[in-house]
């Protein structure tokens, strides 16, 4: 390739139009007649609702209309959860428990919708909403997963006793058992994954308008997966057919996960806009909806028993989890905690045995479904706190433990033993490449591991304690091959390839239409960078359009780090078509064999006589123009392809946190974070970059700062911003980013993905070190958030004197 | 985030905004600078049903040296405008450490000095720093002028003396004591940026001791607070560390000490000690 555009390091293509104000969000599609939704939300968590006077709010200015969840009976159906824990794993024992569209007769968290105001604007409609009467009958609340276990606890769900949805298991557990039982040492720790508020900057929202000539929908909506909306629409919620209704994702300011599933709101604006005989009906979130309404993340209360031997080999793991699933099932809710969890517990290391029992429970908060990573993180966690308390319970380095665990270089691909990837219907899925030692060393190198001790000092006389926290990771991205996610009970019942479409036009110039979809991953820029050299173009002259319904190919959308391993993939195969069918126009037109045609840098060539050639400008106008084409030849060069890949691919890297901690104010300061990711080969570094910077921000965020609280009634008391800490950039130092290279044999281009890996690695890395840090004070584990308040008890509670 | 409906008016003189005030009794809220007022509007926690914007009143915005070396703030000036005074470093340059950390650039670009006191938030950073200052508020209304001491002017969270007539005009800083240090320090509540706890401090030295001490704090009770029992610990003492953290341990004496989700009274007890001991410490060290 003459200058290859994978691997450049070039600046996003939309980029402009973002930071110029020109992009085209939600909220800045404006269409004539727009009228305004919103809606009333339950402030009890748990409560019956007796009546719902909507008379007074109906009688205000500007309201066109107010609706509870009554008028939506036999019209529209409830939320479907698509994923279904079950299998031979243990069986998900109800996935009946969705929210309606508006609640019916109870609510089971405070900001479930119970009715909505349709008026002229959205200001009218707000204040409408305070005139709305309900007769509410509060009924007693939990909000932590294990107590809503125990006896007594308040019941959610007449079809889930003891507040229990699914109780999941994976692995061997009398093999564990004896393991742990023939173990030199065992260590127990019961660790929190608090609860997490995703975030997007731009919040939820959709328009949705009908067109009763047509009786078509077209919805505009904030989501990463347009595709599956359509489809979730009209075949579970609407009862439409799946071709009368368009879906658009405009252009989409981050998600997080939180934009993959169906919300009642969706379905909401195209019923009110048809009851509205076709005006566009805008539904956009404030702030505070989205803190109550929109989807959290993580929340795990889980019971560690790492065993090992004297020499720190992990002989046996054992996971017991309470994953909390809030009070009622989103989308693909019970995914998370489940085959995105259990099967990714032993991580980089060759562990015998695992064992993971997790228990899904409801509780009256709101619903908890995927968050960056996705379950990797809460497992990534689990397993590296557990390396750490191996190190600390053997007097190991924890290099040292980290380094005689991991799988050998020379065992890929590699098998679990204990069949942790294999689904329940036997597919199996292969950790495909991997060199975890060198990675591991350059990052200790470049942190100075072997010198940490003079900073250790140096600190100890301005009266902190310095730490070091490693945590080495395995991602899983190209999520994932659909005979192994496609199950029923193990993933959601429908399949995860994708598709695109490569049109050249008679200039020469490609419009590439993909399945995924970009919100804020830079697909305009990589994509193009991916058929740019596959079809020796420009990556100017590549457009990459995405995210309607109409005119895009159907995909499965973006998440799981699954669109550079999976979508550009299927990019790459329609471009070999491209490319094939080229060879056969160029052969006709050289009077050349089509064996004897090679296709490089733009250039179709007679093999040996390369002067003897077409450019696939010059190509793609014959293909127009078809009035010269080989016999049977269809005139155009358009192609699609779909790509189911035949596995994931599983980066790795180890990060090292160096942190301060203030003795006595309990004060956290990330001093230095120095990282080491393989991502395979990277089709654009820059981005790559972006990735890690976001995503290592956002897990040091859950190590020091982030925490959805309730209280004991339910109340969401970290309501905003004022309240819940996300990390900003002046708290972080000169993120120090490394790399090596292990190419994926997985796909030709020998890339991983890389959306999630940051998040993943940098939770538990910030952790271990401040659990290091305090190390001197007899400190093994303290959960998370490790605000100033918290390190601080902690220390207090080592006994020591935190005061001067 | 949609505040309720209110009123609204825009005053173009002192006159005509002291004429809607009068109209308006108790129901209307004065906006200066917005940063404080309209998120409680937007969040539905304040309500009011008429909003006099003082924002075109520029003859409030101002800082200017007064005869024996203090200066005059006026209430409209931008916490921008004190961090670009050369007067204000030269004169307060306590109150340039605290702003100069105060929200972000957009925040401080339109945020005002008088606004903050105003709305009084019991964890916000200037009413530790008047207090150490032992500013004076100028409130002015149709009937007049009045001076308000620093130390009467803080009633309770959210509450200060100021009648519904009355506006914040301005805040005079009277000059610091010969040679005296002065430092701020906060333990910020990571998401809001307020204070957990917050401490200002002017610190003058002669004859090798401790000769004048303001040691205030903001966060840690329902209102702002000089920390008399502090200052009494300090004045006379030599200034050791070991003095300094004796007084220190009086920074919460007789106060209720706030608990939240954030921090709970134990906690922020004890870092109000830490507070005002590092507080004084660096102020001491700046003194001459």
């Amino acid at each position: 390739m003459a200058t290859a555009a994978i691997g450049s390091a070039i600046k996003r293509k939309e980029d402009p139009r973002f930071i110029t104000g020109t992009g085209n969000y939600l909220d800045d599609i404006r269409l004539p007649g727009t009228v305004h939704a919103a809606v009333l939300r339950s402030p009890y968590a748990h409560a019956t609702i007796r009546s719902i006077d909507t008379s007074a709010a109906a009688a205000m200015p500007g309201v066109l209309g107010v609706f509870t969840g009554r008028d939506l009976e036999g019209e529209l159906n409830p939320l479907p959860c698509a994923w279904a824990a079950g299998g031979n794993a243990g069986g998900i024992q109800n996935n009946l428990n969705t929210p309606r569209v508006l609640a019916t007769d109870d609510v089971k968290w405070t900001g479930e919708g119970v009715a909505v105001v349709v008026a002229e604007t959205r200001e009218q409609a707000v204040d409408a909403l305070e005139a709305i009467d309900v007769d509410y009958g509060p009924l007693p609340t939990v909000v932590d997963a294990e107590k809503a276990t125990q006896p007594g606890a308040p019941q959610l769900h007449e079809n889930a006793p003891n507040n229990i949805c699914f109780t999941w298991r994976v692995g061997d557990e009398k093999a564990t058992a004896s393991a742990l039982k023939g173990s030199h040492v065992v260590v127990k720790q019961r660790l929190v994954n608090q609860r997490l508020i995703p975030n997007p900057m731009d919040t939820r929202g959709a328009i949705g308008r009908y067109d009763p000539g047509t009786e078509e929908y077209t919805i505009w909506m904030t989501s990463q997966t347009p595709h599956i909306m359509r489809l979730l629409l009209a075949a579970f919620v609407m009862g439409v057919p799946e071709q009368k209704i368009r879906v658009i994702a405009p252009d989409v300011g981050g998600a997080f996960g939180t934009k993959i599933f169906l919300y009642a709101d969706m379905a909401l604006v195209l019923w009110l806009s048809r009851k509205l005989g076709g005006r566009p009906v805008k539904f956009y979130e404030t702030r505070r909806e989205n803190y109550q309404a929109t989807t959290h993340g993580r929340d795990h209360i889980t019971y560690l028993e790492v065993g090992a031997t004297k020499d720190g080999e992990v002989t046996g793991l054992r996971v017991k989890t309470y994953a909390n699933l809030g009070g009622r099932l989103s989308t693909i809710g019970p995914g998370i905690p489940t085959t995105l969890y259990g099967r990714v517990l032993a991580g980089c290391y060759k562990i015998p045995n695992v064992y993971c029992e997790v228990t899904g429970v409801y509780t009256n908060t709101t619903f908890v479904d995927a968050y960056r990573g996705a379950g990797r993180p809460e497992a990534t966690y689990v397993l590296e706190r557990a390396m750490d308390l191996v190190a600390d319970e053997l007097k190991l380095d924890p290099a040292e433990v980290r380094r005689r665990n991991f799988i050998p270089a020379d065992a890929f691909p590699y098998r679990p033993p204990d069949g942790l990837l294999r689904s329940w219907n036997g597919a199996e899925i292969e950790v495909d490449s991997g060199n975890y030692e060198p990675a591991l060393d350059l990052a200790l190198k470049n942190v100075g591991y072997a010198d940490i001790g003079a900073a250790r000092e140096l600190a100890e006389r301005r009266g902190k304690y310095l730490g070091v926290g490693l945590s080495s990771y395995l991602e899983v991205c190209g999520v994932a091959p659909s005979k192994w996610i496609g199950l029923v009970g193990e993933g959601w019942g429908a399949a995860m390839w994708e598709s695109a479409n490569i049109r050249v036009h008679l200039t020469g110039r490609a419009v590439l239409t993909i399945g995924t979809s970009s919100h804020g991953q830079g697909h305009e820029t990589t994509m193009a960078q991916v058929v740019a050299d596959a079809l020796g173009l420009s990556v100017d002259d590549v457009l990459v359009k995405h995210s309607d319904t109409q005119g895009t190919p159907f995909g499965y959308g973006t998440y799981g780090s699954r669109s550079a391993a999976v979508g550009s993939i299927a990019a790459l195969k329609a471009a070999e078509k491209i490319v094939a069918k080229g060879k056969r126009l160029a052969a006709h037109m050289l009077e050349a064999a089509p064996e004897d045609i090679e296709f490089e840098s733009g250039k179709f060539f007679v093999k040996g006589s390369p002067d003897r050639s077409k450019t696939i400008h010059e190509v793609a106008l014959a293909a127009h123009v078809g009035y010269d084409l080989p016999e049977g030849m269809e005139p155009y060069l358009d192609e699609t392809a779909y790509y189911d890949t035949p596995n994931c691919t599983f980066p790795f890297g180890t990060h090292v946190a160096v942190v301060e901690v203030d003795k006595e104010t309990g004060q956290v300061d990330l001093v230095r974070y120095v990282a080491v990711d393989d991502v395979g080969k990277k089709i654009n570094p820059l981005i790559v970059d972006g990735q890690l910077h976001g995503g290592i921000a956002q897990g040091v965020g859950q190590a020091l700062w982030e925490g959805a609280i309730y209280d004991d009634t339910g109340q969401l008391l970290s309501g905003s911003m004022m309240d819940y800490a996300l990390p900003r950039a002046s708290w972080l130092p000169e993120l120090e980013l490394d790399e090596t290279v292990t190419p994926s044999p997985v796909n030709p281009l020998g890339i991983k993905g890389v959306g999630e890996a940051g998040t993943i690695a940098s939770t538990p890395a910030v952790v271990n070190a401040v659990i290091d840090a305090l190390s001197p004070l007899g400190i093994r584990h303290v959960d998370m958030p490790l605000t100033a308040q918290t390190v601080w008890r902690a220390m207090q509670a080592a006994g020591k004197e935190a005061s001067a | 985030m949609i505040p309720a409906a209110f009123g609204y008016s825009r005053p173009a003189s002192l006159d005509e905004a002291f004429r809607i005030l009068r109209e308006h009794g108790d129901t209307a809220k004065i906006l200066a600078g917005g940063q404080s007022l309209l998120p409680l509007l937007k969040l539905r926690v304040a309500h009011t049903e008429h909003l006099v914007d003082i924002g075109r009143l520029r003859e409030l915005a101002f800082i200017r040296e007064e005869a024996g070396g203090g200066i005059t703030i006026g209430s409209l000036t931008t916490y921008r405008e004190v961090l670009d005074s050369p007067l204000a470093a030269a004169r307060a340059p306590l109150l340039v450490e605290a702003v100069q950390d105060i929200g972000d650039v957009q925040v401080r670009n339109r945020g005002t000095v008088g606004g903050s006191l105003a709305h009084a938030d019991p964890a916000s950073d200037l009413p530790a720093v008047a207090l150490a200052l032992d500013a004076q508020i100028v409130a002015i209304s149709g009937r007049g002028e009045r001076l308000i001491n620093i130390t009467d002017y803080f009633t309770g969270s959210f509450e200060t003396v100021l009648q519904h007539h009355e506006l914040l005009a301005s805040i005079r800083f009277p000059a610091l004591p010969q040679g005296a240090g002065t430092a701020y320090r906060i333990l910020p509540q990571p998401a809001s940026g307020y204070s957990i706890i917050g401490c200002a401090a002017v610190i003058a030295r002669s004859g090798g001791k401790i000769s004048y001490a303001r040691v205030a704090l903001t966060g840690a009770s329902d209102v702002a607070y000089r920390a008399t029992a502090v200052e009494d610990g300090l004045v006379g003492t030599d200034g050791s560390a070991k003095a300094i953290a004796a007084a220190a341990a009086h920074a919460t004496s007789n106060r209720m000490v706030t608990s939240d989700i954030h921090a709970d009274r134990q906690y922020r007890a004890q870092m109000a000690q830490v507070f005002a001991r590092r507080t004084v410490e660096a102020a001491l060290a700046r003194s001459a």
